[in-house]
């Protein structure tokens, strides 16, 4: 194959209608739909004792109000999207809560009225009368069990998993060395700028839904919506149209309203919409992040990992929707680039009074890699050894893959590293980051990580080549950012011979491909990119068929490039891709664009039917990518910091990421991944902190108060690449979408930790959180 | 009030926000909202000339006052104003929903200051949020934006 727009710095084809203000989020969308809201519980943990929503009902411009009541499906739990054998106690809440509600924002009621404002008024006027119960908002205390969040669900556990590779507790008896170390991680937020919105329309002529939604998975959105509503598939249309962030939780099936507003306009006969508000979003959509991590470490006086053994504790929340997924990843990559010989993990996924969790970019991984990284450098600093050099003498070799940890996976298989070369980021990360300023108050950081990516089970393409020689390629999973239209369309356009403008991509629309699974877990490039080739070399195959008819040569010795079909070596000897796309699909009717070419009158270049057995007609394939296992990206993030003696005001003074994603398509949206990545941690590092208190409030449902950094607060990022290619798809890349957050914490950390000479034991911290930690020193 | 050069009746409901009439009324999308409160800037718009950020105004407020929208900057099917073309250019937008805010804010530095420092363009740009990009793009997009307006 060629490489001509394979790793090359491809401007954007998504960019132009981007900016001129002619993108189309869900809210965007109208054609006279109805407006809705939805009432709120504002306690964390009650039981709500009555519903009155007569007063609403009966307010001028409300056309419907539902409770769980008004509802076919209102006493179905919602699904448990990833269930496991571990998950003995796994609970979902219901669409609208019926009896007890468990986290301030569950939703209790839905409003429809004419307008927006006329909808928020009558929310207000629906009464619910609620008898608050003892409120559990700490992991620790859910663990303690003083009180349960579900009365069903004995000591708050709704799961417990337990791992050991080789023998920890003897490997620990005779280690030379000892550690016992205490890790805490808080709740963040993803904070998209775009909040969640959904717009439905039902034909009834059709019996046709039709949703759009900000979705990361709009296939499984639709397969639910059919399940619910008895519809077949192909009834059931859903458009994740542009998507303003997502950073994971746009992705769940199903939040209430997903099944509300389609639901509404089914019943009501007209479309509905819903956009969430931004206090909404912050107690209504996903976070993640909380866990209590008590580590015992055994290590000899080189410094080399003998044993680990880590406990801890994960807030999951008031419900399990999405399983165990992410302890599960926490404990798989706990080990990070570092051989562990012996390694015992164990964890509870207990409830708490708060909203539920699941995936945040790096999702299990940024506590993973701060509790593995601050370990070593506690190892370090107790034998007065170079933090680098602890790592060096521990880390995975490259001629030491694959190579398994023996832990379980988030795909079912266990953590099993393909490829990578951990030494060398290392060492070009510290060559990067250069000296060490001159000054006081300075600290150095460093993290290393790797990340599972590419998860299965498998993503789809569909590319075509149409009469006008123009490509269209198609896949089920959405873009929220991540330049899918430019990627994919330089992977088409290399198999293809075309040129990248050429290649216009859709995502995330079940009309042009319904089958699929969702942009997550740094999958969409390894699985939909992959199946973008398979597809266009499908394509490419066909093309050198039929071709070979018409210019008399053996297919093989036929090549794609500059539009045409040639003869290897002889450019003159070809055929347009356009032509080809015509021939490709025998006609008696001539519809113009060419197809005259393929009437039944035109010379036939060979005997037998017009289209040959086991043939289809068009110049098109459908392919698919299924991983056999997940492929490991690795970095190395330095850092230099100040922290200010008086304010404790955070200066980063220099910032490295050395990053190794194997093969990179486009360099420009890698370093745009990587620059948001690390923006994103350095946030959840320093300023975003959710201020929930005892009652389960969340006291900074705003962005007045919780503090997403401006540019003033992010530094510049220097990058640099290596790659060790993937073997396990054809086009040896690794996902990168959330690599730059997973380390950050750990950085920020070990650095703030030498600039302030405090142990530094937790996240997020503050310039609060640092006076607090020095004071009587 | 005229919005991009065409005259719009006023709105009917008093309450309704600049960036909802925007939006919802005169049907300009482009216009986002994010927050809802004054701090995300996604709904910035050039007011007489000078960005505002639309959450925070009554659509009444702006009788008899011109207002600029990102749809207002280049009509469709001519070039790109030099501020998106130096967007595109950088890669400095990524989902594309903080972007038309950000361009108007640039819009409105590079008038008031056509050759920014690096320091005053964090600065100039300090009332917009992206969750995506880290601004290492934007702030390129700024420099790249001055010196194509030179």
């Amino acid at each position: 194959m060629t490489t001509r727009w394979f790793g090359a710095r491809v401007q954007r084809l998504e960019d132009d209608r981007l900016l001129r203000g002619h993108g189309r989020y869900t809210d965007d969308i109208d054609e006279g739909a109805l407006e809705s809201v939805l009432v709120r519980s504002p306690y964390a943990h009650a039981r709500i004792t009555s519903i009155d929503i007569s007063v609403a009902r009966a307010m001028p411009g409300v056309v419907a109000v539902y409770t769980a009541a008004d509802l076919p499906f209102g006493d179905q739990h919602l699904p448990i999207l990833i269930p496991h054998p571990n998950l003995t106690h796994g609970r979902t809440q219901r669409t609208l809560a019926t009896d007890v509600v468990r986290y301030a924002g569950e939703a209790v009621a839905f409003v429809v009225a004419e307008t927006r404002a006329l909808a928020e008024d009558a929310a207000e006027a629906v009464q619910v009368e609620y008898e608050p119960l003892p409120v559990v908002i700490t992991p620790e205390a859910a663990a303690a069990a003083e009180h349960l969040v579900h009365a069903d669900v004995p000591g708050n556990v709704a799961a417990e998993m337990l791992q050991e590779v080789g023998d920890v507790d003897a490997a620990l008896k005779s280690a030379p060395h000892r550690k016992r170390l205490h890790f805490r991680f808080e709740r963040a937020a993803a904070s998209p700028l775009e909040g969640r919105a959904v717009w439905a329309r039902w034909s009834a002529a059709e019996r046709k839904l039709t949703v759009f939604d900000s979705t990361q998975s709009p296939t499984s959105i639709r397969g639910g919506l059919a399940v619910l509503f008895g519809l077949p598939e192909s009834h059931v249309e859903v458009i994740a149209p542009d998507v303003g962030g997502g950073f994971g939780p746009k992705i769940m099936l199903f939040y209430p309203d997903e099944l509300l507003v389609p639901y509404a306009a089914m019943q009501l006969g007209r479309p509905v919409k819903w956009t969430e508000d931004r206090q909404e979003h912050f107690t209504a959509v996903n976070q993640e992040r909380g866990q209590v991590h008590e580590v015992e470490v055994g290590y000899d006086a080189e410094g080399r990992l003998l044993a680990l053994s880590d406990d801890f504790i994960h807030d999951g929340g008031a419900y399990t929707p999405y399983g165990i997924i992410l302890p599960i990843i926490t404990a798989g990559q706990l080990p990070g680039p570092y051989r562990l010989p012996n390694y015992r993990v164990r964890f509870r996924d207990v409830y708490t009074n708060a909203t539920p969790t699941s995936p945040y970019r790096g999702a299990g991984r940024p506590h993973a890699c701060f509790v593995m990284e601050r370990t070593l450098d506690a190892i370090a600093a107790e034998l007065g050894i170079d933090r680098a050099e602890v790592r060096r003498r521990n880390f995975i070799q490259p001629d030491q893959f694959p190579y398994d940890v023996g832990v379980a996976w988030q795909d079912g298989n266990t953590v099993v590293y393909d490829s990578g070369n951990y030494p060398l980021l290392l060492e070009k990360a510290l060559k990067l980051l250069g000296p060490r300023p001159e000054g006081d108050h300075i600290g150095m950081g460093l993290g290393v990580y790797v990340e599972g990516t590419g998860v299965g089970p498998y993503e789809g393409a569909h590319v075509q080549v149409l009469v006008s020689g123009k490509v269209v390629a198609a896949t089920g999973i959405p873009s929220q950012g991540q330049a899918h239209a430019t990627v994919w369309a330089q992977i088409v356009a290399d198999e293809l011979g075309v040129d990248v403008a050429d290649v216009e991509v859709s995502s995330g629309d079940t009309r042009r491909f319904p089958w699929g699974v969702g942009t997550f877990a740094s999958r969409g490039a390894v699985t939909a990119g992959n199946a973008m080739a398979v597809a266009a070399r499908m394509v490419a195959d066909k093309a050198r068929r039929i071709a070979a008819d018409h210019l008399e040569a053996d297919a093989a010795d036929l090549e794609l490039a500059g539009g045409q079909v040639h003869v290897k070596g002889a450019p003159s000897r070809g055929m347009p891709l356009a032509a080809v796309s015509v021939l490709a699909n025998p006609v008696r009717y001539a519809f113009g664009g060419g197809t005259e070419a393929a009437t039944q009158f035109t010379a036939k270049p060979r005997p037998g039917p017009p289209l040959l057995e086991g043939e289809q007609p068009g110049l098109e394939a459908t392919g698919y990518f299924s991983p056999p296992g997940s492929t490991w990206a690795s970095g190395c993030h330095a850092a230099y910091v100040r922290v200010d003696p008086n304010t404790y005001r955070l200066e980063i003074l220099k910032y490295v990421v050395v990053h190794d994603c194997g093969r990179v398509i486009n360099p420009m949206v890698i370093e745009g991944q990587i620059e948001g990545g690390v923006a994103q941690g350095i946030g959840g590092a320093f300023y975003e902190r959710l201020a929930y208190d005892e009652e389960g409030q969340l006291r900074n449902a705003s962005f007045m108060e919780f503090l997403m950094p401006y540019a003033t607060e992010i530094p510049p990022i220097e990058i640099d690449h290596i790659e060790t290619p993937s073997p396990l798809n054809p086009l040896g890349i690794k996902g990168a979408g959330e690599a730059g957050v997973i380390p950050v914490g750990a950085v920020l950390g070990s650095a703030i930790e030498e600039a302030i000479g405090v142990p530094i034991t937790e996240m997020p911290l503050s310039p609060l959180k640092l006076f607090e930690l020095t004071a009587g020193r | 009030m005229n919005v991009n050069g065409v005259d719009h009746p006023a709105p009917t409901d008093p309450r309704r926000l600049l960036s909802d009439h925007i939006r919802h009324d005169i049907g300009l999308t482009g216009t986002h909202v994010g927050c809802e409160h004054g701090v995300c800037g996604c709904c910035t718009v050039l007011f007489d000339g000078a960005p505002v950020r639309s959450c925070l105004m009554l659509a009444i407020q702006a009788e008899g006052h011109q207002v600029t929208t990102i749809e207002g900057l280049a009509p469709d099917g001519a070039p790109l104003h030099p501020v998106q073309q130096a967007f595109h250019e950088t890669h400095g937008l990524q989902c594309g929903f903080c972007t038309p805010g950000f361009v108007m804010s640039v819009v409105g530095l590079l008038k008031q200051n056509p050759d920014p420092t690096p320091e005053e363009i964090d600065e100039g740009i300090s009332g917009n949020l992206c969750r995506c990009t880290g601004y290492a793009s934007i702030r390129r997009a700024v420099l790249r934006a001055a010196e194509l307006s030179r």
